[in-house]
């Protein structure tokens, strides 16, 4: 009987892959038809590595950290300058000319997004050791301090001929088709669920839940936040240099502290702790921002030009969204459960006797909390 | 570089740490009582800056300012209201996620209501005029700031200490439930103390927007972080600490700008959050406190 539902959910999920692929190559054969559509997945499917690499560490892990933006910017510079041609790099440099020593560096696009990574990373070890003794909102506030001091170092007039200063970096090769753009990704994604489930994940879990009792089953605090959090930025980094390559021109002003919020929204809206919650949530915020586009452009009804609608209402509908999901939704869309088909079945089910049960009663709130309880403390000094 | 320019440097410098002096204020306040990290701060802000805008354009300075003042108060509450009381319970880290949502929704508002585009800060006369001591000439806005900024402290210490709400500001701050079975009415402590920050971040703003003379919707995110890490350096809760932090940054920032290194200006910062997070983890002036299990 057991047997029989594990192979049926293979089967289901064989089917779905296979939908996706086929979608896929039509999307391929049909790209330029396509075009708006794919631009809008293909950033999805970026943010949502990006947003699991910080769910591994705020949800996972329970360390705050709000330093996505400087890693992504490291990795996106660095896949920028290995895979700009050699020929037009001087187009590119106009302005400044190119220092040699990176005029003639050139390598494939997968060796340098794994560079991309292992740079993003070695960073990460080294601001890890003094940053990952804070706790808390002090961990949050100087992660968002060196993402902000990367971006102003990479912006910096003395760097101006490896990275171009504020003329940015353009001319980067896109993907080569769509099974790439997506599939890796995908593959990122795929290799932090395994972590997840290994040996290691459950020690990050046991971090996040109660650091004190994981301590004293033996667990070395410093190892596993170090390791968690170069882990972390190792994914980050490779979704900034995807983040490079899809957009085909950087500078450094992309990677400013909205874009960490940007990816802080989209896991809180998927649910912490949840990695299918984080990969939904970046589809559906990225696309939603597409979707609400219309309340951008005036709208007539009737001949009556409706006053509220104009440029950057759209945003405001946005965050205020967001403003609820946060107030009134705080467990997002998965809380912290993961996608599973007898998951979609129950709801599927349960969708008929929900909306019988709405119309009879008042809703009532959600009161599961949000995040770890080891971030629940109403103590003092959590810095200490 | 001359004493002369010296001097001058020092005096802007002096002038820039009093206005993130009254904003680090409103953060440390917030923290001291709510252990929160008020994102929305730094718009708060920004938003005081396009309320005096628009309140300059249909009244004199003179009713203006009060205008923005009580406009500024009456935003401040309303968001601890809407976005932080319903939290109350919540996990720490829902609370700060809503306050960056309160940050990023009203950075969108402003760029909708009032555009992207920088937008001219109104002339206050009496706040432009030059004066000149010796070989140093500004405007009396630098050097009302640092006099106001000491005056303002002055009086809030003594609102802190010697007053019976200053007293429930303290024992709300100390310990949050034995201070609401004292009788304490813990939500009317906290909305006072948003509406002292908020004040305070509206003061500021009137000196830091006639100095910087633009106001647009990102222009308070950045100073807005920055004075929190003046909150932090000083000692999160202290007050004296919120000051000196204040100063010591706007004395740094310009420095560095003065040196010709403005890129590493707001990069400056954060190298000091982080190295007062290194060795003195509660800042200059906060108190030592232990974990307990």
């Amino acid at each position: 009987m057991k047997k029989n539902a594990v192979s049926k959910n293979k089967l289901y999920t064989l089917a779905a892959l296979l939908v996706i692929i086929v979608l896929l190559a039509f999307l391929q054969a049909n790209s330029a038809q396509y075009s708006y559509q794919i631009s809008i997945l293909e950033r999805s499917a970026i943010y949502a590595v990006v947003a699991v690499s910080m769910n591994l560490l705020t949800g996972f892990t329970g360390l705050f950290s709000l330093g996505q933006a400087g890693f992504m910017a490291i990795g996106a510079y660095t896949v920028a300058i290995l895979t700009i041609p050699v020929d037009s790099r001087a187009s590119v440099y106009y302005v400044n000319g190119i220092s040699p020593a990176i005029a003639n560096l050139h390598c494939p696009y997968w060796l340098a997004l794994i560079i991309a990574g292992i740079l993003a990373a070695a960073l990460a070890a080294l601001i890890g050791i003094p940053v990952l003794r804070l706790k808390s909102d002090y961990l949050a506030i100087a992660t968002l301090g060196f993402s902000e001091i990367i971006r102003a170092v990479i912006a910096a007039p003395q760097l101006d001929r490896i990275t171009n200063g504020s003329y940015g970096l353009k001319s980067i090769p896109g993907f080569p088709n769509l099974f790439i753009a997506f599939g890796l990704p995908a593959l990122c994604i795929l290799l932090m669920v395994l972590l997840i489930n290994s040996s290691y994940g459950r020690a990050f879990k046991a971090l996040r839940e109660d650091e004190v009792a994981a301590q004293a089953m033996g667990l070395n605090l410093f190892r596993y936040k170090e390791l968690a959090f170069i882990i972390s930025s190792f994914f980050t980094g490779v979704g900034g240099g995807l983040l490079a390559i899809f957009m085909r021109s950087i500078d450094s002003k992309t990677f400013s502290i909205n874009l960490t919020y940007d990816i802080l929204l989209i896991v809180v809206l998927g649910g912490i702790g949840s990695i299918t919650g984080s990969v939904i949530g970046s589809f559906l915020v990225t696309a939603g921002r597409e979707w609400l586009r219309f309340f951008d452009n005036p709208l007539v009804i009737g001949g009556f030009v409706v006053p509220l609608f104009r440029s950057g209402f759209r945003m405001v509908i946005f965050s205020i969204l967001l403003m609820m999901v946060v107030l009134f939704y705080r467990r997002g869309i998965m809380g912290s459960n993961e996608f599973s088909w007898e998951g979609l079945g129950r709801l599927i089910r349960s969708i008929p006797s929900r909306i019988k049960r709405k119309s009879k009663a008042q809703k009532h709130p959600a009161g599961i909390p949000l995040c770890p309880e080891s971030m629940d403390d109403s103590k003092k000094g959590d810095n200490a | 570089m001359s004493l002369t320019t010296f001097l001058q440097q020092c005096l802007t410098g002096i002038s820039l740490g009093g206005a993130y002096a009254l904003i680090a204020i409103g953060y440390t306040l917030v923290y001291g009582i709510l252990r929160l990290i008020n994102f929305a701060h730094g718009d708060i802000f920004m938003m005081a800056g396009y309320f005096m805008i628009f309140a300059m354009a249909s009244f004199p300075w003179y009713i203006s300012i009060p205008v923005v003042l009580l406009v500024t108060v009456l935003l401040g509450v309303s968001i601890e209201r809407v976005a932080y009381r319903p939290l109350r319970t919540a996990p720490r880290m829902s609370v700060m996620i809503s306050a960056i949502g309160v940050s990023y929704l009203l950075q969108n508002l402003a760029t909708y209501l009032f555009t992207a585009l920088p937008k001219g800060y109104p002339e206050i006369p009496f706040l432009k005029k030059i004066y000149q001591i010796g070989g140093l000439s500004a405007s009396f806005v630098t050097f009302l700031t640092p006099v106001l900024t000491l005056i303002i402290v002055y009086g809030l210490i003594i609102l802190i200490n010697k007053t019976k709400i200053g007293m429930a500001m303290r024992a709300v701050a100390k310990d949050y439930d034995t201070a609401a079975l004292m009788g304490i009415k813990i939500n009317r402590i906290i909305t006072f103390t948003f509406a002292i920050g908020s004040l305070l971040a509206a003061v500021g703003s009137v000196l830091y927007f006639t100095d910087r003379m633009t106001v647009f919707p990102f222009s308070g995110s950045l100073p807005g972080l920055k004075c929190f890490v003046a909150a932090v350096f000083g000692g999160i809760g202290s007050i004296p600490g919120a000051v000196i932090g204040g100063f010591i940054l706007g004395l740094g920032e310009t420095a560095l700008v003065a040196m010709g290194y403005s890129t590493f200006s707001d990069a400056f910062t954060f190298v000091l959050l982080i190295i007062i997070l290194l060795i003195k983890p509660t800042g200059l002036f906060g108190e030592k406190t232990t974990d307990k299990v």
